[in-house]
């Protein structure tokens, strides 16, 4: 469609649309040399004799207290951040949007339970209720994930509701009704486009709170488990390291920031490139 | 008698990529005198306006030319100097009433604000403020001192930011369009009311409008303005009874005449204006006259004084007189 | 720390309370708040009842038998689930919220307590976070487009992509060790007990939660400031000679207060949950170490309560934030 490609354009012309993406694309390739397992050491692998030692030729970002490769550790807790985002994400986008555009598009009763009970998600502060989900529900990544995704579902509910909202009182869509279009066929035409734009960049934010949160939650310790790799349990471990192994805290912490900087920058850049207020004239 | 405002060569372009929005305006004013600027939108009357108090938006800048007031430079003074002048020696009403006043300060506080940053005789701020309420036609100006701006309708804000304007007694008062945005009888009303004021005062004035019936009445020069550039000068009552530039000819045309046997239709110039950045050396009317020759497409035809009136074409119509 | 979320959830959130009268809007709260009750109710019944029970049994030791009938009563044991709803929700009301059997005190007790610690840090971080923010915002708005501008920009994304856990971990780590300086290592004081101990204790954790706070502040400040230079207002001003610096003030600061303000309640109360993570490392006894440490003990009634606490703390912050824009809006009635 003649229109997505002037939205590819548009988000190329922006340098820190680019470097975002670059940051997340070199994320999301040394996650996958994780998965497949071809990272330089196995994450789990204790050499007690390298203990603690620096950035070095054969462990590039140095060894914890186990004698671990920390680079092999971040790279497979990036991995595990990553999918949790990945899963809680999609699965919030998946009920979010669906919940946001029946309620806003159906009204009324149902409309109401909808933002209601969003409403009182939203209550909570986002980390105390993932915590509170995570207690109950339990440890796993799964878990985490499904904990993270109750907790953004609103903000897709409500990013979805809004276009449905303000496009179901347009005219068009009124004699779209009257011409007899089902309503399918309206949803998906003329009322879904409007939602792809925001949605796309909210996709993004989520994804960068989900890392934050996850690895949040990690450090508390209700996330994943040791000896599993996980950036926010590194952190944690690093407390007592740091003093004499800054690597074991440096390279973990940079991880995380790069990625949501990374992904911060992409929805910056896509929320511009969408936007059709971006068009300047003089 | 020399010359109070004076623009030469006051030329507008956009700061990126140079796009020239006025070219070459020359424009004079004496003391005690009314100048009325005429075209449609986009003809450049509203920056022409706005560059002489200095408050061109982003983007768009001065690049060529003087503003001579009272003997200075207003595009080369000190900051300081230009702030003085502002709102004390030179005054300006502006288009869109509903926009133009702070919406979280009283309407009295921003009316104060003009004594509080000039120095002034004025001995009782407050009463003075009231006063000038009053001489514009607001009522129950206790509490409209007190009011803010979204209380008043805007016909009344319109008033206010007048009597803001007038508070120092300035010697010009530039007027951009003030009245577009109200209803036809409150325009009347404003009109009415700074004609009074300005007459009172013996104010000079600079009314910038698209409509050549509201100026009929208003001033006593006007200057016809067409894609950027000065098309003609001339009094009042030579631009009505004897225009001479054709698009002059047509604007006069357009108006529409109250005549219970009138059945006409209303005369428009067919096409639409060019972007002033787009006319190269030629007459920019050249496509939409019914004079057209082919000189008015080669070059470009200069304002020509002849007496205090001055045309900017190469075939000017000749006055019936 | 998701600020666009709080930024649609804030303006939701105010958008239905512009709209209707004050009564109306503590029947809307009242509603939400009784469906947060359940919600909470529900996510820790997830949780088999037995748990609950035997978790009680091993314990009974250290509480006595009214101790024990009155967490029963709590809980609602032994009956149909919306009885335990309802015996839950009405012993809250009335104030008890249960107890804490590793420390024998009734868990409103040690939530007093607990919450004047919280809202201590919480407030610090806000004061901190909005000077910081509106600070930076007004310095990146002077020139748009420009190096300063850039400059600002990315402190803000530092402050927004860096997670509190690991500028907290830093900071202990330099300060800690390589300084020898750590306040919070010495044992907790309030106030009233010790001024100076407790500010102290308080700087780092603040800071930390200023930092957060100040990213979104930030791009709020930038955003609104660079969108109220262009009224048409702010011409008028200039055009009747207002110095510079008092359009900055008085004209574009003050019209730029509101969304600013709006995204200062959000914040503020979303650092009542951010302050989790900051009082475990810095060994704050606040709200958010309460819930954690219940958790780890499996004190199900403290951080049932306690959360339930942090919920009607959050909204009733949304609402005084609302009325308090009122106030300064005077276009609101």
């Amino acid at each position: 469609m003649k229109r997505e490609k002037n939205w590819v354009n548009y988000y190329l012309q922006s340098t820190s649309g680019i470097v975002g993406a670059v940051l997340v694309l070199i994320m999301i390739t040394l996650s996958l040399i994780s998965a497949f397992g071809l990272a330089p050491h196995d994450p789990l692998e204790q050499n007690p004799m390298d203990a603690l030692q620096g950035p070095n030729g054969t462990y590039w970002f140095g060894t914890d207290q186990f004698g671990r490769d920390i680079f092999s550790r971040s790279i497979d807790g990036m991995r595990r951040s990553l999918s949790v985002a990945l899963l809680s994400v999609g699965l919030a986008t998946l009920f979010g949007v669906t919940l946001g555009v029946v309620g806003g598009y159906l009204g009324r009763w149902i409309d109401n339970i909808v933002v209601r009970t969003s409403d009182v998600i939203f209550a909570f502060p986002a980390i105390l209720l993932a915590l509170a989900i995570v207690n109950s529900l339990g440890n796993s990544w799964i878990d985490t994930s499904v904990a993270i995704a109750i907790v953004y579902t609103p903000i897709f509910i409500r990013v979805a509701r809004g276009p449905v909202l303000s496009v179901k009182e347009m005219d068009y869509i009124k004699s779209a009704r009257v011409l007899g279009y089902s309503s399918p066929r309206i949803l998906g035409r003329h009322i879904m486009p409007n939602v792809f734009a925001p949605i796309v960049v909210q996709v993004a934010l989520s994804l960068s709170w989900a890392i934050l949160t996850e690895s949040g939650l990690s450090f508390l310790g209700l996330g994943t488990q040791p000896p599993d790799a996980s950036l926010g349990l590194m952190v944690s471990e690093a407390q007592a390291l740091a003093a004499f192994a800054w690597w074991s805290l440096a390279f973990p912490s940079i991880f995380i920031t790069i990625v949501v900087i990374g992904l911060n920058l992409v929805g910056d850049g896509l929320r511009d490139a969408l936007d059709p207020a971006r068009r300047s004239t003089s | 008698m020399r010359d109070l405002l004076s623009l030469q060569g006051l030329s507008i372009q956009t700061s990126s990529d140079k796009r020239s929005l006025t070219a070459d305006v020359n424009i004079s004013l004496v003391e005690g005198e009314a100048l009325g600027i005429v075209g449609e939108s986009g003809s450049g009357k509203t920056l022409t306006a706005l560059s002489i108090l200095g408050l061109l938006p982003r983007g768009v800048e001065v690049v060529s030319g003087e503003i001579n007031f009272n003997g200075e430079n207003l595009l080369s003074l000190e900051p300081e100097r230009l702030r003085e002048i502002r709102g004390k020696e030179i005054s300006m009403v502006y288009q869109d009433p509903m926009t133009a006043l702070n919406p979280v300060m009283t309407v009295g506080n921003q009316l104060l604000e003009v004594l509080d940053y000039h120095n002034h005789e004025v001995k009782n701020p407050e009463s003075h403020v009231r006063e000038s309420l009053i001489e514009v036609g607001i009522p129950d100006p206790e509490r409209a001192l007190k009011s803010y701006p979204h209380e008043f309708s805007g016909g009344m804000r319109q008033r206010a930011v007048i009597a803001m304007s007038l508070l120092l007694s300035p010697k010009l008062l530039i007027a951009d369009e003030p009245t577009t945005a109200l209803d036809v009888t409150i325009q009347r009303q404003i009109l009415s009311l700074v004609s009074k004021q300005r007459s009172r005062r013996q104010m000079s004035m600079l009314w910038i409008t698209h409509d050549l019936g509201v100026v009929a009445n208003l001033v006593d020069r006007v200057a016809v303005m067409y894609a950027g550039r000065i098309v003609e000068v001339g009094t009042t009552k030579q631009i009505f009874n004897s225009p001479q530039h054709p698009y002059t000819q047509g604007l006069l045309a357009s108006l529409p005449v109250a005549s219970s046997r009138s059945r006409n239709r209303l005369a428009s110039i067919p096409g639409v204006p060019p972007k002033p950045w787009l006319v190269g050396q030629s007459c920019s009317f050249a496509d939409r006259c019914q004079f057209v020759q082919i000189r008015c497409r080669e070059s470009l035809p200069l304002l020509d004084a002849r007496g205090s009136k001055s045309v900017a074409c190469f075939y000017p119509i000749a006055s019936s007189t | 720390m998701p600020c666009a979320a709080k930024v649609v959830h804030g303006i939701t959130i105010f958008s239905i309370m512009k709209k209707s009268s004050l009564l109306s809007r503590l029947l809307s709260v009242t509603t939400t708040l009784f469906g947060i009750s359940i919600f909470v109710f529900l996510v820790l019944r997830v949780i088999p009842g037995d748990t609950i029970t035997s978790s009680l049994g091993i314990e009974t030791g250290a509480l006595n038998q009214e101790q024990i009938e009155s967490l029963r009563k709590y809980y609602g044991i032994d009956q149909p689930i919306i009885g335990q709803y309802f015996s839950w929700i009405s012993s809250f009301i009335q104030g008890d919220f249960g107890f804490s059997y590793s420390t024998g005190t009734p868990v409103l007790q040690l939530t007093k307590s607990a919450l004047l610690v919280t809202m201590e840090l919480a407030l610090l971080g806000t004061v901190l976070g909005v000077f910081l923010g509106i600070s930076v915002g007004m310095f990146s708005a002077r020139k748009p487009g420009s190096f300063r501008d850039f400059l600002g920009q990315f402190f803000g994304l530092l402050a927004l992509a860096i997670p509190g856990f690991v500028l907290s971990t830093t900071i202990v780590t330099v300060m800690a060790n390589k300084f020898q300086y750590f306040p919070n290592g010495n044992e907790y004081m309030s106030p009233v007990e010790d001024l100076w101990m407790n500010l102290q204790q308080m700087l780092f954790p603040s800071l930390v939660l200023g930092i957060a706070v100040a990213a979104p502040v930030m791009r709020t400040t930038r955003s609104a400031l660079l969108e109220t230079i262009d009224k048409d207002f702010v011409r008028t001003a200039i055009g009747k000679g207002v110095t510079a610096k008092a359009v900055r003030l008085n004209h574009v600061l003050r019209n730029s207060l509101i969304p600013i303000v709006t995204m200062t309640g959000i914040q503020f109360g979303y650092l009542l949950g951010g302050a989790v993570i900051v009082e475990k490392i810095f060994a704050l006894p606040g709200m958010g170490r309460q819930i954690l440490d219940a958790i780890n003990k499996r004190e199900y009634a403290t951080v049932q309560s306690s959360i339930m606490v942090f919920a009607i703390l959050f909204v009733t912050i949304n609402l005084i934030t609302d009325l308090i824009y009122r106030r300064i809006d005077p276009r609101i009635k």
